[in-house]
């Protein structure tokens, strides 16, 4: 057996597909933002499989980027949920709805 | 060797993806994703990119979850429990992120990976080569990228102030 890009293009998939659900399914903050750090994890795996199988380092530098950044964006979103429960006392955007008319 | 790892951590990836998703607790979730992006930075190592899996694991499967975890016995949130997921919700969820896969799937198989499908690759991603293209062609992103980070730290302590004005 032969492990090809297409595998590790599947498994990006299943795991992009899984954190998409949590998103739509969950209804804690913490829980979602997990979540979006699950989608981000599998950009990585498809962009370090085509760039392996592309013979080129531009995706891995891309990587690199984008853990940077997201390192970034889990500090600012702990902090606004911080504040956020600071304010109304919950995580769950069921409960969040001040911005409803 | 190579194969059985891969499937290794390809099923240790999707399994504990769907143990974060599963949750009950965020604690849990939290403890199941550090061994998740050790998995993801397996994958990392066996595709050559030993750099980034190096990366992956200090700054993922380190700090960010040190930092999640951190907030999550902060918040103290035990109010989780007697709340009930809409099952709506779910069914729809579920449903279009399963539509989604089945997309992708679809667009996988019909697409033509030509000359990426096959051949062997000796391309290692190690930190020489990744460094020299950081610095050439890649120096203004990461310019930019320092900016991004001084701004975050900036916004993080502001957010964390008692009084916001």
């Amino acid at each position: 057996m032969d492990i090809g890009v297409e595998a590790y293009l599947l498994v990006s998939m299943l795991l992009f597909c899984i954190g998409m659900a949590g998103v739509l399914v969950r209804r804690n903050l913490l829980i979602i933002y997990m979540s979006l750090e699950l989608m981000l994890n599998a950009a990585n795996i498809a962009l370090v499989a085509l760039s392996r199988f592309n013979d080129n380092l531009n995706g891995q530098v891309m990587v690199f980027f984008i853990i940077t950044v997201a390192a970034a964006e889990v500090a600012v979103g702990l902090a606004l949920i911080v504040a956020l429960y600071r304010r109304h006392k919950t995580a769950q955007v069921n409960e969040l709805n001040s911005l409803k008319l | 060797m190579h194969d059985l790892l891969f499937i290794l951590f390809s099923l240790l990836i999707v399994v504990f993806g769907v143990l974060v998703v599963a949750g009950k607790n965020p604690v849990n979730s939290a403890m199941f994703l550090v061994p998740l992006m050790i998995c993801v930075g397996g994958l990392f190592v066996l595709l050559g990119a030993f750099f980034l899996a190096a990366i992956q694991i200090l700054v993922y499967a380190g700090a960010v979850m040190v930092v999640f975890l951190f907030i999550i016995m902060l918040l103290d949130m035990d109010v989780e429990k007697g709340r009930r997921i809409n099952s709506f919700a779910a069914v729809a969820g579920i449903g279009s992120s399963g539509a989604t896969l089945g997309l992708l799937i679809l667009a996988l198989t019909r697409s033509d990976l030509g000359a990426a499908g096959g051949g062997e690759s000796t391309l290692q991603g190690e930190t020489i080569p990744l460094g020299k293209l950081l610095f050439t062609d890649y120096v203004l992103p990461f310019e930019i990228l320092s900016v991004l980070l001084l701004v975050a730290m900036v916004g993080v302590i502001l957010l964390s102030k008692k009084k916001l004005q």
